[in-house]
C-alpha cells in the first residue's frame, strides 16, 4: 500500500507552511524532500508522520505503531544510554523476543554503535546521535519511515553510514521519506520534492527535474553584467548564468553548460524569486 | 557592559512569566503575611457539658465562642467533641471544680485557651484584696465571707506538653510530598520538550494516559518512600504518636500525592522551559506552606485570604495527618478533607490529561507545531 499526502495545506496563523502539496510514498522506495530553511520540510514530515493535522488535504499513513519517525532534534534522551534509548523504543512499539534482540544487535553493529551501548545519549557525537535516532526509528520495522534531516551537521563518513541504514530500511520494504538540504542525497533517492515557502517547485526523479529546467544555462569565468546579476550565481571558481529565454544572446564570454540537479534546483528557486519580484541567488 | 544590560532587558521582556513572577510574588507574599500570617487567636470555640452547663455557658465571654451547651452529657462527650474538631476547649461542669479539656493538637488555639482559662479563674486569686475593699465600705461589725471559686482543672489532650514537633511533623510530611510531587514532577514534561523528545512521544503509539501515568509513577514511588521515612523518623526521633488508623493515613497520603503530582505534571505541560516550570511550581508551593494551616492557624486568617486555603490540597492533608496521628479521628470526622482532596485531584488530573491530549495528539497543538512555526514557517 502506498502512503503519502494529497492537496495538503498547513497554516500557522497568517503564515502558510504548506500549500497544496502532493506526495506519494510507495513501499520499498526512498523519497527525499529538499528545500532551504523555512521551506516547509519539517511541517510536511510532521503531517506524513501524523504529529500534525493539516487544515485541508489528506494524509494516508499506517497506524502509529507502524510508523518510524526521527524528528529534527534526533529524539534521543540525553540522560539514557544508547541501549536504554533503544529499550524504551522497543517497549513503546511492543517489540520483544529473540528476533527483536537480534535486530537490535544487527542495527547497532551496522550503525557502528555496538561499542557504545552503555554511553549516555548526551555524550554521543552529533553523527552517532543521528545514527542512533535512525536505528531507533527503524527498530520495529516500520511500514513508513520518516526522517527529518538525519544527515545535517554530520561528517561525510557518518553520512555514508546513515544512508546505508536508510537504503537498508527501504530494502526491507519500508516507504521512506527523508528531508535534507544536501542535493547529492536527493540525487540518490527514487524521487524528490523541492519545496520553497510551502510550495512545491519541482518533483519527480532527479533526471526529470534536471530535464524539466526551463530556459538555458551558461558558464563563464567573469562576473556577469549588472543587468544579469539577478540570474547569475557562483559555482566553484566559475559563474553560472541562467536565461529564461532559450534564444537570448549572452555574448562570447559565456559557454552553454549542461545543468545538473544543483543547477536545476537553483534555477527553480531563482525563477520563483523573479516571479515574486525578488533578487537573485548569487 | 551596556550591551550586556540591554541584552538582559530584551531577554527579560520576552520572558513574560518571569517578569510576571517578579511582580506577582512580592504582592502575594505581602498579602499572605499581611492577612494570613498571624499567630493570634481571637476566637476559641468552646463546648460546655455537665450539670452546670447552662449557668457556666452564660458566664463565658470572649475570646471563648460557645458552639454548644449539653447539660446532659459528660467528660466522654467533651473529649469526643474535641477529637472531632467541633471545639478547641470543652468545659465539664458539675461535681466540684470545673474540668477543662484543651485540644493540644491545635497549638496556637491551645496556648490561647490556656491563657484565657487562667484568666477565667483569676478572681479567685484576687479574693483577699476584694475582702479588704469590702471591709472598708461595710458598717463596723458586719462581715461578709467571700467564697473563692474553685479553680478549674485544666487537661490538655493529644499534645499535653504542647510540643511544636508533634504538631509540625505530620504537616511536614505533607510539605515533603508537595516538594517531590509538584516541584520535581513539574520538570518531567518540560524536560522532554527541551530535549526535543516530546515530538517523538507524540508519534509513538502511546496514549496521553500512558504518558501521564508513566510520568507520575516513578515520582509516586519515590514520594511514598519519602513519606515512610519522614513518618518513621518523626515517630522514633520526635515521639509523634499514631493514634488513628494507618489505613486512613496512607489513603490520605496517596490521594494527596496523586493531587500534587497531577498539579506538577500539569505545570510541566504548560511550561516552555524548566525555569518557567520551577517558577510556576513555587507559585503553588509557597501558598500551600503558608496558608494550609501548617504554620498559621486557619482561624487566625482574614476571611478574604482563608478561602484560598480551602483551594489548597495541603490544607486537607494537614487535617488528615494531624487527625490520624494526633487525634485518632475516625473517617466520619475526616470525610470532608478526603472528599475535597478527591475533587482537587479530579480537577488537576482532568486538566493534565487535556493538556497531554493537546501536546500529543496530531492537531494544531502546542508542542510540535509551535516549534515548526519558529523553525520552518517564518516568512
Amino acid at each position: 500500500m502506498s502512503w503519502g499526502v494529497q492537496g495538503v495545506e498547513v497554516h500557522f496563523g497568517k503564515v502558510t507552511a504548506l500549500r497544496d502539496v502532493d506526495l506519494a510514498l510507495p513501499p520499498g522506495e526512498v523519497r527525499v524532500v529538499v528545500g532551504g530553511d523555512g521551506a516547509g520540510k519539517t511541517t510536511l514530515l510532521q503531517v506524513v508522520a501524523g504529529s500534525l493535522r493539516p487544515q485541508s488535504g489528506e494524509a494516508a499513513k499506517p497506524p502509529a505503531a507502524r510508523i518510524g519517525y526521527l524528528p529534527a532534534s534526533s529524539g534521543i534522551y540525553p540522560d539514557l544510554t544508547v541501549g536504554e534509548n533503544l529499550d524504551f523504543a522497543a517497549a513503546a512499539y511492543g517489540v520483544s523476543g529473540q528476533p527483536a534482540r537480534e535486530r537490535r544487535r544487527l542495527l547497532l553493529t551496522r550503525a557502528g554503535l555496538d561499542g557504545v551501548e552503555r554511553r549516555l545519549g548526551g555524550e554521543l557525537s552529533g553523527g552517532m546521535r543521528q545514527k542512533l535516532g535512525v536505528i531507533r526509528a527503524m527498530l520495529h520495522r516500520p511500514e513508513l519511515l520518516v526522517l527529518d534531516e538525519p544527515t545535517t551537521g554530520v561528517d561525510p563518513i557518518s553520512r555514508r553510514g546513515l544512508w546505508w541504514l536508510i537504503a537498508h530500511a527501504a530494502a526491507e520494504g519500508s516507504a521512506v521519506l527523508v528531508a535534507t538540504t544536501y542535493l547529492d542525497e536527493a540525487e540518490r533517492a527514487a524521487e524528490l520534492l523541492l519545496l520553497d515557502r510551502g510550495r512545491v517547485l519541482a518533483s519527480g526523479r532527479a533526471d526529470e527535474v534536471v530535464r524539466g529546467m526551463p530556459g538555458r544555462l551558461f558558464a563563464g569565468d567573469g562576473a556577469p553584467a549588472a543587468e544579469d546579476a539577478r540570474r547569475a550565481w557562483r559555482r566553484g571558481r566559475r559563474w553560472r548564468l541562467w536565461c529564461p529565454d532559450g534564444d537570448a544572446d549572452v555574448g562570447s564570454a559565456w559557454q552553454a553548460a549542461s545543468p545538473d540537479l544543483q543547477d536545476a534546483v537553483t534555477v527553480a528557486l531563482l525563477q520563483e524569486g523573479l516571479d515574486d519580484g525578488e533578487g537573485g541567488v548569487a | 557592559m551596556r550591551a550586556m544590560i540591554v541584552k538582559e532587558f530584551l531577554q527579560l521582556r520576552r520572558d513574560r512569566r518571569t517578569l510576571a513572577m517578579m511582580i506577582v510574588l512580592p504582592i502575594m507574599l505581602l498579602v499572605i503575611f499581611g492577612y494570613a500570617a498571624s499567630f493570634d487567636v481571637s476566637r476559641i470555640s468552646a463546648v460546655v457539658v455537665g450539670a452546670q452547663a447552662k449557668n457556666f455557658s452564660q458566664r463565658l465571654k470572649a475570646p471563648f465562642s460557645l458552639v454548644g451547651t449539653y447539660p446532659g452529657q459528660g467528660a466522654a462527650a467533651a473529649r469526643r467533641d474535641l477529637r472531632d474538631g467541633k471545639a478547641d476547649v470543652a468545659f465539664v461542669t458539675g461535681g466540684g471544680s470545673t474540668l477543662v479539656f484543651i485540644n493540644g493538637a491545635d497549638l496556637f488555639s491551645a496556648r490561647a485557651a490556656e491563657t484565657a482559662v487562667a484568666r477565667l479563674s483569676a478572681p479567685g486569686a484576687d479574693m483577699p484584696r476584694l475582702q479588704a475593699e469590702l471591709k472598708k465600705v461595710l458598717p463596723p461589725g458586719a462581715e461578709i465571707k467571700l467564697v473563692a471559686p474553685v479553680p478549674p482543672r485544666v487537661k490538655i489532650l493529644y499534645n499535653p506538653g504542647l510540643k511544636t514537633t508533634l504538631v509540625m511533623v505530620p504537616g511536614i510530611a505533607g510539605v515533603i510530598l508537595v516538594f517531590v510531587g509538584t516541584l520535581i514532577a513539574s520538570l518531567g514534561v518540560v524536560r522532554e520538550r527541551q530535549a526535543g523528545t516530546l515530538e517523538q512521544l507524540a508519534v509513538m503509539p502511546l496514549s496521553p494516559w500512558d504518558v501521564l501515568i508513566g510520568k507520575i509513577a516513578p515520582y509516586f514511588a519515590v514520594a511514598a518512600i519519602d513519606l515512610a521515612l519522614v513518618l518513621a523518623v518523626g515517630m522514633w526521633l520526635f515521639g509523634v504518636p499514631m493514634r488513628g488508623s494507618w489505613v486512613l493515613l496512607i489513603l490520605g497520603a496517596l490521594l494527596f500525592l496523586f493531587v500534587t503530582l497531577s498539579i506538577g505534571v500539569l505545570i510541566s505541560s504548560v511550561s516552555q522551559n524548566q525555569g518557567q516550570a520551577m517558577q510556576l511550581a513555587m507559585l503553588t508551593v509557597l501558598p500551600q506552606i503558608l496558608l494550609s494551616g501548617l504554620i498559621f492557624p486557619l482561624s487566625s486568617m482574614a476571611a478574604g485570604v482563608r478561602w484560598i486555603s480551602y483551594l489548597l490540597p495541603l490544607t486537607y492533608f494537614v487535617q488528615i495527618s494531624r487527625g490520624e496521628m494526633l487525634l485518632g479521628q475516625p473517617l466520619r470526622d475526616l470525610w470532608q478533607p478526603f472528599l475535597y482532596l478527591a475533587v482537587l485531584g479530579l480537577v488537576a488530573v482532568t486538566f493534565a490529561i487535556l493538556r497531554f491530549h493537546r501536546l500529543l495528539n496530531p492537531s494544531q497543538g502546542l508542542g510540535a507545531p509551535r516549534r515548526v512555526q519558529s523553525a520552518e514557517a517564518r516568512p
